[in-house]
């Protein structure tokens, strides 16, 4: 099953873990699964209207589903998708 | 077999001090007497003398970076010598930028230092950044790292970039000719509250070092021309499981400031593009039964009357575990959804966390469930060690 590697900020959601394996053949199936598994992800990856947010990016190997086929990315046994999302440390935030 | 280059640049050369403190620069070919005196002439500005700040001035200066800018408003905390180590114990209550301007002129007293005490904005990025040749971010919060890209475009200066959050870390090389920028990555922040913030989450002192000496490397190679620099590439590292990964980074054809049909042609407000209201929040409008906030003195004078109060803490578990206060019952901010049937919207709740902003998110969050007796007790943990018990640890 592909592999999903979850970002620091988004391991409360998971608990705690740092990658999860999911079924799916493409990218959207497997963030649903996640999602299903994991519901409070939900709100933190698809905005309102269920698109991925804009602050969030999600890698097939290195390669951003943005230049591939989105969400409709196929995806194989042994592929790792990563969750990457915007992160800002230091002082508190929002100032 | 030694060849000497007739291209070595007669003016503007190097000292015998210099020659010396730079000999193992010097007799590497990739540095070299050239690569040295590229150094020497660069101009760096550095955002931020914190965490990230900190390890980029040290070693910029040693490497002999000859103009280091510098910006930074704020004064050194007891709470930032766990990773700001530009600045030392001697130096709680010091203005950062004297601190570090002072260590980075003991490091290396060639480097020509200057100052900016401001935040840096949209009425000063492009004077400010005007003067440099490279830009290294290390500031922690969305405006001004979108105020940084944005100025950075404007001006074609490249941005070297780094951001951290608890163990994990970022770095590329924005804005360089024809390479991506940090809205090709991301187009648009996060809103305030769904990203915690490191106040909140924490940060692993050596990460920062880890993240801010991979920018000073990039930031050393785009002045000497060496080498390949992460512009096109997003260095990911996570230090507890001790992993770096890259992930291909393209410039966005839709990309708001650096694509071909660009809609930013200046510099905007980026507090209200980040959501983060410059004014204190305004109070806002609640059928609340009682004010919305407490002063810990008042909430202790409760505690003394017996008075029916219920006290929450939506600190972490970790956090309760360094300091506490006995009355409080724990309840983590991220479980509250989950465990509202454990409180009685009859009850009057206070509700702290450190320092009042995750009590204010719960508070409102209690709200919006039909809890109408709630406050929120101002300044968290940290102001009632000021006003009710000093032997309260403040971290």
């Amino acid at each position: 099953m592909p592999k999903v590697i979850i970002p620091t900020p988004l391991r409360p959601f998971t608990n705690q873990q740092d990658a999860v394996e999911l079924p799916g053949s493409n990218v959207g199936e497997v963030l649903q699964a996640l999602t299903t598994q994991y519901a409070e992800l939900r709100k933190h990856l698809y905005n309102d209207e269920g698109k991925l947010r804009s602050f969030v990016n999600i890698y097939l190997n290195e390669e951003d589903i943005r230049y591939l086929d989105k969400e409709k990315t196929a995806v194989k046994e042994g592929d790792t998708l990563s969750i990457v999302p915007s992160i800002a440390g230091g002082l508190a935030w929002p100032l | 077999m030694a060849t000497l280059t007739a291209t070595t640049p007669s003016v503007g050369g190097l000292s015998n001090e210099e020659i010396l403190r730079y000999s193992r620069h010097l007799i590497m070919p990739e540095v070299g007497m050239e690569g040295q005196l590229k150094l020497k002439a660069g101009r760096v500005l550095c955002v931020g003398t914190g965490g990230l700040g900190a390890p980029i001035g040290m070693y910029l200066a040693a490497a002999g970076v000859g103009t280091l800018g510098l910006v930074d408003f704020d004064v050194v905390d007891a709470s930032n010598l766990q990773r700001q180590i530009i600045h030392g114990t001697k130096d709680i209550g010091r203005k950062k930028l004297d601190s570090a301007a002072e260590r980075i002129a003991d490091i290396n007293p060639n480097v020509q230092v200057v100052r900016h005490e401001v935040a840096l904005s949209s009425e000063n990025a492009l004077e400010i950044i005007r003067n440099y040749d490279i830009v290294v971010d290390g500031t922690d919060n969305f405006p001004t790292r979108y105020l940084v890209n944005d100025a950075c475009v404007l001006l074609g200066k490249p941005n070297v970039y780094g951001s951290i959050f608890r163990f994990e870390g970022q770095a590329s090389v924005f804005a360089t000719k024809d390479g991506p920028c940090y809205r090709c990555l991301y187009p648009e922040p996060p809103p305030p509250g769904l990203v915690p913030s490191c106040a909140e989450g924490g940060v692993l002192g050596i990460l920062p070092g880890v993240i801010g000496v991979i920018q000073a490397t990039e930031v050393v190679k785009l002045l000497l021309g060496k080498g390949q620099t992460l512009a096109g590439r997003l260095l990911l590292y996570d230090a507890l499981q001790m992993r770096f990964r890259e992930m291909k980074l393209r410039k966005s054809p839709d990309c708001p400031i650096c694509g071909p049909n660009r809609t930013i042609h200046q510099l905007i407000d980026y507090h209200q593009f980040c959501g983060v209201p410059q004014q204190p929040l305004a109070p806002q409008p609640q059928p609340a039964a009682l004010e919305q906030e407490i002063e810990p003195r008042q909430v202790k004078a409760l505690i003394d009357q017996k008075a029916p109060i219920v006290l929450i803490d939506v600190r972490e578990v970790h956090e309760h575990q360094i300091c506490n206060i006995p009355y409080a019952k724990l309840i983590p901010l991220g479980e509250l959804p989950k465990r509202l049937h454990e409180l009685n919207p009859a009850d009057d709740i206070i509700v702290h966390c450190k320092s009042g902003m995750r009590s204010a998110k719960a508070c409102d969050l209690l709200r919006q469930n039909g809890f109408l007796r709630v406050r929120n007790m101002k300044g968290g943990i940290l102001a009632w060690s000021d006003q009710v018990d000093p032997t309260v640890p403040k971290y």
